[in-house]
Parts: C-alpha cells; structure tokens; sequence
C-alpha cells in the first residue's frame, strides 16, 4: 500500500514540478507578483514528494518487500540493514528517485535560505529547477518505474551484488549524486540570469555558495568512489581512468574552474558570459554522466544494466536541457559581457589561467572518454583509449595549474606585482628544488625517473607556497597576529585548506604510482614473502561464516627486523544471493604507507595459497588530500559572507511591518 | 542590440559542439539497438596480426605458445592465471568447449608460477591445447591485456578477429563467439 501511495506521490510531484516550471517564469516575464510567489512553496511540496516516494521505496527495501519488482531483484533478507537500505540507490531505477529527491532538496533549499534574491531571478530559477524535475520525474514514471510490482511474490529476493555490499560504497551514490545534482542550482541560476539578461556581482555572491556546497560534495564524493576501488577490486589500484570514473572527474574540474572564475565576477565583474557557460556546461557534464552511465553507449566495470530504450529517453533530455540552455546562451549572452581592463599580470588573470587549463583539463578527459564513440560515429573503426593516454596528456596540463596555484593567492587584484610574488616565494622554490633534486637521487639518480621527484616537487611548491600566502596574511607588524588570524575570512581559510589538500593529493598520487610494489606468490603454511622490508608470513587459512556468504580467511603475520607488527586477515567471500565472489583485502597502515593483502584460490592439495601482497607507499596521503580539500570547502562555505546578504534582508524584514 | 555578427559567432560554438555530440551519441544508440555490441569497442589489435611472442611451456606440460602455432585454423588465446577468480567462473565453459571439440583453446598463463598453473590445472582439468607461461607479461603487454581472463579469437591466418574481455559464460559462447568463430571458419 505504501508503494502505491510512493508512486502516486511521484505523479503528484510531475504535476508540482510542471506547475513550478511553468507558472513562476511566465510570472517573471509578465510581472506578477503571484504567479512568482508559486515557486517557494511549489519547490517545497516537490521536495516533500519526492521525500515521501524515496521513504516509501526504502521501506519497501528495508521490510524486503518482495511483491516490489525492484526490491526482488536487488534485495534478500539476510543482508545487513546497511545494504538493504544502500540498495536503494544500488540499481538503476531506485537511483533515479535518490536523483530527484536531491534535486528537489536543492530546489527546496533554495526556495528556504535564498531570501534575498531578487523576485524574479528567484521565480525563474526555480522554475528552471521545476523544468529539470519534469524531466527526470517523467524518466523514471514512464521509462524506469521502481515502483513496479510483482505478481506472485517470489519468498526470497536474488539480492545485491556483493561488490557493491560495502559501507564504503553505500555512501558513495548519495555523496556523488549532491555533487552533480547540486550543480543543478548554479545552472538554474546561470539560465535565469540569461534570462533576466543581468550578470552582475551579486548574482556571483548568490551562487557561490551553491557551487562550492555542491564541489565540495562532489570531491568527498569521488574521493569515497576511489577509496571503495583501492580496497574492495583487490588491486590496490585507486583510480582506473574508467569511463564512469571520468563521468564523475570532468564536471569536478569544470566545477572546480566555476568555483575560481565565479570570484572574478563578484569581485571584478568580468568573466561574466564565462561564467555563465561554466555553469551550464558543469550540469550538462553531470547530466552526461547519467546518461553515459545507464545508456550502455560505452562500455565500463561501473555501468548499470543497459538499456537502450532510456538511453533514448535520456539523449532526448539532454538534448532539451542542453541544447536548450546554449542555444539561448547564444542569443543572449553576446550582450552580457564588457567587464573591466584585464591586465594579464593580476589575480584575475591568474584565475583565467586556472579556468582555461582546468577547462582544457576537463576537455581532454571528455575526448578521451568518448574517442571511441566518435571514431565510430565517424566510421574510423573501433578503438579503446586507455590510462596512458589520460596519464601523458593531463600532467602537462597539471604541472603549470599547480605552480600557478601557488603564486595565484599572491597576486593582487587588478595589477599585480609578479617580482613582489616571486620574492616571496623564493623559500617554497628553494625546498621544491631541494625535494626534487633528494627525489630523484633516492630513486637512484635514474634520468628516466624524473616524474616522481617532480611530482613531488610540486607539491611541496604548493604546499609552501600556500602556507607562505598565509603567513604573509597573518603577519602583523611584529610577526604573527593572532588578530589577524581570526579576522582572516573563513573563505580564505578555505582557499588555504583545499590549496593544502591538493599538495598532499599529489604526493598519493606521485608516490602511489611511482614506488608501488607488488608480490603474487603461492604460501604454504609457514612460508613468506619479503616486500618493502616487511616480511609476511602465511600462518592458515580457516573457513568463518558471514550473515550472507562464507569466507575463506587468511592469516597473515606482518613482521619487520624480527618483530611481528600486526597480523592480516584477508578474506575471499563466496556469497550466497547472488552467488558470486568477492576479495576482502587486509590493509595495514603506517598512516604514510599501506601494505595491502589478498588471499587468492587454494593451490594444491598442501594448505598453499596464492598470495598477492602490495605495498602501496603514500596512498592514504590520498584519502587526506580529499579530506582536506572537502575540509576547505565546508570552512569556505561558513564564511559569514554568504549570509551577510541574508541578515540584511532579515533586519530590513523587521523594521518594516509586514503587509 | 548592437553586437555584430562577427562577435556573436563564438557563442554559437557551445551549442554547435552538443549538437554534434548528441547526434553522434544518437547514431551509437541506434547502433546498439540493431545489435552492435559495445563490448566490440577495446581493442586496437583488432584486424592485426597476432604481435610475436614465444612462450616457454610449463615444466612436464609441452607444448609451449609461440605467434607461429596459431596459423592454419581459427583458434582461441585465453589469458588466465591460477590467481584469478574470473578464470575459475569460466573454466567449466572452456571444459565442455573442448570436450565438444569446438575450437582448439590456446593457454597464455599469465604472472603466475609454473608450479601454481600445474597445480591448478590438476586440480580443476586442463582445457588448454598448448600453454605458454608468460610470468613477465611479456605477451601480454604487447597484447594490451588488461586483466584476466581474456580472451582472443585469431582466424586461421593468424589475425586478431575478436577480444572478449572478462569470462567466457555459455551464453557469450552462444550469442557472440560461437556465430563470429562459425563465421570464420567459412
């Protein structure tokens, strides 16, 4: 009965959607007042709906409903609350509601927490929002319905791909989808500014916040897709260049260049035509994202069971939203721009840097991820583009982003001093030369080795350099000022935290691909394998029983110089619904290194397994890396000024009675 | 308006560049519907003379794998190691292949040791006509595998004609391999 209460409520919420799309902009272009003021409480019944059908699907899930078609095929009651509930958002069409439900929370945030906005900018961006909900509720009510059920009700369901029963995983939708969703709210707003056909600093000030709300989700959120891959594939590896990988990275870096291109129009008015096109092209990236992932166009480990039928249906809302959105880009951003004098030594100039080489960054990956689709399109055979692709062609364009990053904050708005700059950075120049040059002599002074000590160079240039910006914010006339520190702006903490956050996410990234170190041996009990100075020794392998699978689980002793460290305990699960294996690695880590253990099939009549050992030096430097930069956003986005707008309004509110 | 022709144009490149893009996405999908499986799309090698290798076969179990004993009839090049899980769900297909004498199925023991290959193959049955041990993935960078199991399909002149990636289920066999090896042996 709750499934069908679930389902009605989707349908009430095609129709609110439509009424939120419709009615607020023709308020807008005819001013009146009433037909805009539809859009508040039309954004918050949506989301109520939305709610309410996602709650109705987790209930289903949760008391494994099986009269459900979806709950039969993902679910089974022997798994563990976490996976029922994370099976929600395991299968295709329960991940279209999660979608729409974090949509329609960010068209129901906004609707609550922008007061300040403008009346009209604020109907028609939230009709822009109601206009994207129509579309993706009228998806999944007419093309991947979750709400189907099955008669007769089979006893027990074929349960969750095994792979995907992880709490790592379980969060990993929800995070990535605020992420792309929330960069809903930047293009809802850059389609009714071009509207509106006004770009100005204030409309900067206003998305901002959203923009960075939703980078930040979407880094946490990439950051947990990596983390799950490292330690549940069994590879050790930590980012695998997959199509789905890239789906989530290309609006990330896009996001990223909005983020930075964003602060010049509040700041300088100009970039504003850019501006605009970043926002669109941001979502419209996500909303590729989706379609690449469930069209079955290309081929991934990551894809959803394809379906051409909703590729279909999602190509043509694509084509909608964005061709739509550009082509009145088109027509009216041409009259948008004329900001100030651009000198090319100065923070703007520097941000423009930065956005044109994240935006080439973010170009490169997309024609590397759909090369094969236009090679066949275009009848030039069929061909796959692989990591050493991506690897050869996105350092180059790294490398200078990131010595720009560390003398951009340094910069001075309008025209900047480039010597004062580099003075300044004479010490995190100096140590990067000095990392550099102990790098590449600890790797043994190879002339082929350079990539890992410049990698590494880099990131101790950034890492001072933005510590340097700090200081030289802080400094006070005798050294420095605990005033001042407190006074810095929490945005600029901000800056500082995610600029740290990318030093160290260089480290991982150098240090994990260049001094990995791997061992595939088969151990009878007893034996061992040397690796990176531990020495590792198979003790037994026992058989221990779980909630929905058996396991075969190795021990491991972790010994150095003599003296046993730790013990690992890797698993090799056989799950029972559906049967299928999966590899539970054991990883110790010292915090700076990891050594990583699967245990593989049973070899031989003799007790012997096989045995992958890795030693994978800098990785979780990595999960610190996101850490941190997830870490600066949400500091950035507590900055008081993007509420200031807010209690002004709300005193404004308070000195005059209300109507 | 006073803008020109001149300095609209660039605005227009946003919408011209999704256009395309979306009628190529829209040609893939027509594609897919009549049939063309995406899973045809990786492999540079496609249509290309299998790369040379000469593999050592493992100890006790000749022959080796060399480029020159795939020539003179369609053949399969599986990549498998004894480490891999993938290789052990489709080891029963390979089984009945070669108890139906489908095929003759040609072993590439991939970053494995002889002893671990041997012992597994004992174990479980040998479907392999010739193995060649690879423990340097020394044919199989030139191959460009990207992880085991997978498997080439190499017509009788020794050309690359296929390369299914992941295991060989009966239903891949049935739908794919079997009609393309049928197809090749005209």
């Amino acid at each position: 009965m709750l499934i069908e209460l679930g389902h009605f409520a989707l349908a009430l919420a095609l129709l609110v959607a439509l009424a939120q799309g419709t009615l607020p902009m023709l308020g807008a272009a005819r001013g009146n007042a009433a037909w805009m003021a539809m859009a508040e409480p039309a954004a918050l019944t949506q989301f109520v709906l939305c709610g309410f059908a996602f709650a109705s699907l987790m209930h289903a899930y949760i008391v494994s409903d099986f009269s459900v078609l979806g709950v039969a095929e993902n679910s089974h009651t022997a798994k563990p609350l976490l996976y029922k509930i994370s099976g929600v958002w395991g299968n295709h069409e329960g991940s279209m509601v999660l979608w729409i439900t974090v949509l329609s929370l960010f068209g129901a945030a906004v609707a609550a927490f922008g007061t300040n906005l403008p009346r009209t900018l604020k109907a028609r961006t939230l009709a822009v929002q109601g206009l994207i909900g129509v579309g993706f509720i009228a998806f999944i009510l007419f093309a991947s319905n979750p709400f189907v059920r099955l008669n007769p009700a089979p006893a027990q369901g074929n349960g969750l791909n095994p792979l995907l029963q992880d709490p790592g995983l379980a969060f990993h939708p929800p995070m990535l989808y605020l992420g792309y969703v929330g960069f809903s709210v930047a293009f809802s707003f850059a389609v009714a500014a071009l509207l509106e056909g006004r770009v100005d600093a204030a409309w900067a000030r206003w998305v901002r916040p959203w923009t960075l709300a939703a980078w930040t989700c979407l880094t946490l959120g990439i950051g947990l897709g990596s983390w799950w891959a490292y330690y549940e594939l069994g590879w050790g590896g930590w980012w695998y260049w997959d199509p789905v990988e890239n789906a989530s990275f290309i609006p990330w870096l896009t996001g990223t260049a909005l983020l930075h291109s964003a602060i010049v129009v509040e700041r300088r008015e100009a970039l504003k035509s850019w501006t605009i096109l970043l926002a669109i092209i941001t979502f419209s990236l996500s909303l590729l994202g989706t379609f690449l992932v469930r069209s079955g166009i290309l081929t991934s480990v990551h894809a959803f069971a394809a379906d051409p039928a909703r590729g279909v249906f999602v190509l043509m809302l694509l084509a909608v939203a964005i061709g739509g959105s550009l082509t009145l880009y088109a027509v009216k951003a041409p009259a948008m721009d004329g900001g100030g004098v651009f000198a090319p030594i100065s923070r703007e100039g520097g941000l423009l840097i930065n956005n044109l080489l994240l935006t080439t960054a973010a170009a490169t990956v997309l024609l590397g991820t759909l090369y094969p689709l236009i090679a066949d399109a275009l009848e030039m055979g069929k061909i796959s583009v692989g990591s050493p692709y991506f690897n050869a062609v996105f350092v180059p364009l790294m490398t200078p982003l990131i010595i720009l990053a560390g003398i951009g904050p340094l910069l001075a708005w309008k025209r900047a001093d480039l010597n004062g700059a580099l003075q300044r950075l004479k010490i995190a120049g100096g140590l990067a030369i000095v990392v550099l040059i102990a790098t590449w002599l600890m790797n043994g002074g190879d002339a082929l080795n350079l990539a890992a000590g410049g990698g590494m160079a880099l990131a101790a240039w950034l890492a001072v350099a933005t510590i340097t910006e700090w200081i030289s914010r802080v400094q006070g006339t005798a050294g420095l000022s605990w005033e001042r520190m407190i006074n810095l702006p929490r945005s600029a903490y901000g800056m500082t935290l995610a600029h740290l956050g990318m030093a160290v996410l260089i480290v991982g990234v150098t240090g994990a691909s260049a001094w990995k170190a791997e061992r595939i041996e088969s151990l009878k009990p007893g034996e061992y394998i040397e690796i990176a100075g531990y020495r590792v020794t198979f003790e037994n392998a026992q058989e221990v029983p779980g909630p929905n699978y058996r396991a075969i689980e190795g021990r491991y002793t972790v010994s150095r110089d003599g003296v046993t460290i730790t013990t690992l305990n890797p698993e090799k699960r056989t799950y029972t619904q559906p049967p299928q294996q999966t590899t539970e690695a054991a990883i110790y880590t010292t915090g700076i290194s990891d050594l990583y253990a699967v245990i593989g099939d049973m070899d031989g009549a003799e007790g012997a397994f096989v045995t992958r050992l890795f030693y994978e030096p800098f990785v979780p430097c990595l999960w610190y890396g996101v850490l941190l930069m997830g870490f600066g956003g949400l500091v950035s986005l507590s900055d008081r000024r993007h509420r200031l707008g807010a209690a002004r309004r709300a005193a404004v509110l308070n000195l005059v009675p209300a109507e | 308006m006073t803008t020109t022709s001149a300095k609209r144009w660039p605005f227009v490149i946003p919408v011209a560049v999704i256009a395309a893009l979306i009628g190529a996405f829209g040609k893939r999908l027509l594609d897919v519907n009549r049939g063309d499986d995406p899973h045809l799309i990786p492999s540079v090698l496609l249509n290309t003379p299998m790369p040379e290798f000469d593999l050592a076969p493992l100890p006790g179990r000749e022959p080796g794998l060399a480029t020159r004993d795939l020539k003179g009839s369609v053949s399969l090049v599986n990549v498998w190691g004894s480490w891999c899980v993938a290789c052990l769900a489709e080891h029963p297909t390979l089984m009945a292949l070669q108890r139906e004498n489908a095929i003759p199925i040609q072993g590439i023991a991939w970053r494995d040791s002889p002893s671990a290959s041997l012992a597994w193959l004992a174990q479980r049955g040998d479907p392999y006509a010739r193995i060649g041990q690879d423990p340097k993935s020394v044919a199989a960078i030139s191959l460009g595998v990207t992880g085991a199991p997978e498997t080439f399909v190499v017509d009788a002149t020794g050309v690359i004609r296929y390369k299914h990636i992941g295991p060989i289920t009966p239903e891949v066999w049935q739908t794919t391999l079997a009609p393309l090896i049928a197809q090749l042996k005209k």
